[in-house]
């Protein structure tokens, strides 16, 4: 009987926060399970919304018809190189920004309001200006600037397309890195600096055996959240190149939309979905496992 | 050890630089708005140029424009209040009575947010078709605010923390019931957190393209979808472009950059604050 008022304590407790909870919880519940059951419950059926006629168990066909599609694999890999070379993209400058704009200098508060800047731009707008006000190889700043220099214009989005689509999306990702581990670098010991300079450390030196290890936490969580919102990269592709030219510039995000909303194969779209659940999933795991040890709950 | 001149100078320089770098893109696209059609693609490209209003009054009388603005604000609003309505209760519940299963349901709801959305977009097409909210504002509200919740619960989560549960515990000794206490002690201390909650749930909502470009056609197209109109080639004016991408930018880049700090903390759902 000696625990049975804490006990008690604990159950009144419960009591009162489940009608809280109960909100967000229900809702939560419903969009993550309702959803992903029916993708499954698709993904093995024949359904293509402008042929009612296919209908019926498909067992693994739709799988089959997705993975042996010559599309798929170009996405897949598409998807690996858009993820792989924003990351390094981001992350570098990204650290590189946080060390300078950590940096004492006249202006120092507007000039990173500036190069933050570029985070809150839609994605189709900053698609849209890339590709044309930029990008464009006859009237593009770019191409004025190639051509000033002696150079042929690029005709980015016919002869490197997936180039054109990672610095757009570079552009956009790496106010975020900035932001994220520039507010980290502010918790760094000074003193740290300071002691490794008396004992003759110079600056490549100090980035790696101090400052590197103090954003390494921050590192990790940078490269799993963009991981997260990179695999969906979707609409700066919708309005640049539609997947093209051939399959250059198709991600599996990509691919699962013309499957779904062009097409309107059902039972493809939702056999790509789970696939893509599954690699979204593998992130997640990392992602929450590495927030779940660094988080004070 | 001070830096020497030299080092400031460096500083400095490759500071600024990297600064007007990184915004050239935004600040030549607000330029070219200024533009008429055929400054914007003139060879070299212009800086000094007559510039002219027309664009953004083109822009705003004859296009769209108008309606998408309407259904931005009117989705970004809508799922912003529905999020932390319901958000609310449940952060405070677990950030001021936490019991064994807080951090498994924390970590859950982070694990929905790690839901690609294309994975589910069959799905959620086929039910907004089925119950009539296929281009409708209340569909778009629900998805946004659904997708988001997640975010909402940690970021408010996280700022109920800083409150001393002590202060709580008086209020409720003098007898306040969970709604009094939200409303006489949890509002004014959490009040700036719950403000900066509300500004990055309408930015990401503002400037969230994947369910605005699929699950809109025309009658609740908002200004992701409507920019997206100008990707056609054959309608494709620089000037009007800019134009019509400065007045759908400008809003949320401001909120942005007043809520810079606070946003980082719901970015990276606490972990880095």
């Amino acid at each position: 009987m000696a625990n049975a008022k804490p006990k008690m304590q604990h159950r009144a407790k419960l009591m009162r926060t489940w009608p809280l909870l109960t909100p967000a919880v229900g809702v939560l519940l419903l969009w993550a399970l309702v959803p992903l059951a029916m993708t499954l419950w698709f993904s093995f059926q024949r359904y293509n919304l402008v042929d009612p006629t296919i209908s019926g168990f498909a067992g693994w066909s739709n799988y089959k018809f997705l993975v042996e599609s010559p599309a798929f694999l170009a996405s897949i890999l598409n998807e690996l190189v858009m993820v792989a070379a924003v990351l390094v993209i981001t992350l570098v400058l990204g650290v590189a920004f946080a060390v300078l704009y950590d940096q004492e200098f006249p202006g120092r508060a507007i000039a990173r309001l500036l190069v933050i800047g570029p985070f809150f731009v839609m994605p189709t707008v900053a698609a849209l200006i890339w590709k044309n006000l930029l990008m464009d190889p006859v009237n593009g700043v770019f191409a004025y600037i190639a051509r000033s220099l002696g150079f042929t214009p690029l005709d980015w989005f016919t002869h490197a397309p997936m180039a054109g689509e990672v610095m757009i999306v570079s552009w956009e990702w790496v106010p975020f890195a900035t932001l994220i581990l520039l507010t980290a670098m502010q918790s760094l010991d000074r003193q740290q600096i300071e002691a490794a300079k008396m004992d003759g450390a110079r600056g490549p030196q100090i980035l790696r055996y101090v400052i590197l290890p103090h954003l390494s936490r921050p590192i990790t969580i940078v490269m799993m959240m963009e991981t997260i919102y990179l695999l969906a990269v979707f609409a700066e592709i919708f309005v640049t190149t539609s997947g093209g030219p051939g399959h250059a510039t198709t991600t599996l995000t990509y691919l699962i939309y013309q499957k779904a909303l062009v097409a309107f194969d059902v039972g493809g779209a939702s056999a790509g979905g789970v696939i893509a659940v599954i690699l979204a999933n593998i992130v997640a795991l990392f992602l929450i496992r590495s927030v779940a040890r660094n988080v004070d709950l | 050890m001070k830096a020497s001149p030299l080092q400031k100078l460096i500083v400095f320089v490759l500071g600024w630089g990297a600064a007007l770098l990184m915004f050239f893109p935004v600040a030549w696209m607000v330029l070219t708005g200024f533009k008429s059609e055929i400054d914007a693609v003139h060879s070299p490209p212009l800086l000094i140029f007559h510039p002219i209003l027309s664009n953004f009054t083109h822009v705003i009388h004859e296009g769209d424009y108008l309606g998408a603005l309407g259904n931005s604000v009117g989705i970004a609003l809508g799922a912003t209040v529905l999020g932390l309505l319901i958000a609310m209760p449940g952060a405070y519940a677990m950030a001021f009575f936490p019991n064994r299963w807080t951090k498994d349901l924390l970590l859950w709801m982070l694990s929905t947010k790690m839901m690609p959305a294309v994975g589910v977009l069959m799905p959620i097409y086929l039910i907004c078709q089925k119950s009539g909210l296929l281009d409708t504002l209340t569909g778009l509200v629900l998805v946004m605010m659904l997708s988001n919740l997640p975010i909402i619960v940690w970021m408010l989560y996280t700022f109920f923390k800083e409150i001393p549960g002590d202060i709580i515990e008086a209020s409720r000794m003098d007898g306040a019931g969970p709604l009094a206490q939200l409303r006489i002690v949890l509002l004014p201390l959490a009040g700036p957190g719950i403000a900066s909650t509300a500004l990055l749930s309408i930015i990401l909502t503002w400037n969230e393209a994947f369910w605005s470009l699929n699950l809109t056609s025309s009658n609740a197209a908002p200004l992701t979808a409507f920019i997206a109109t100008f990707s056609a080639p054959e309608g494709l004016f620089w000037a009007k472009l800019s134009a019509a991408s400065t007045l759908a930018v400008a809003p949320i880049l401001i909120f942005g950059w007043l809520t810079q700090r606070q946003l980082v903390r719901g970015l990276t759902f606490g972990a880095v604050k």
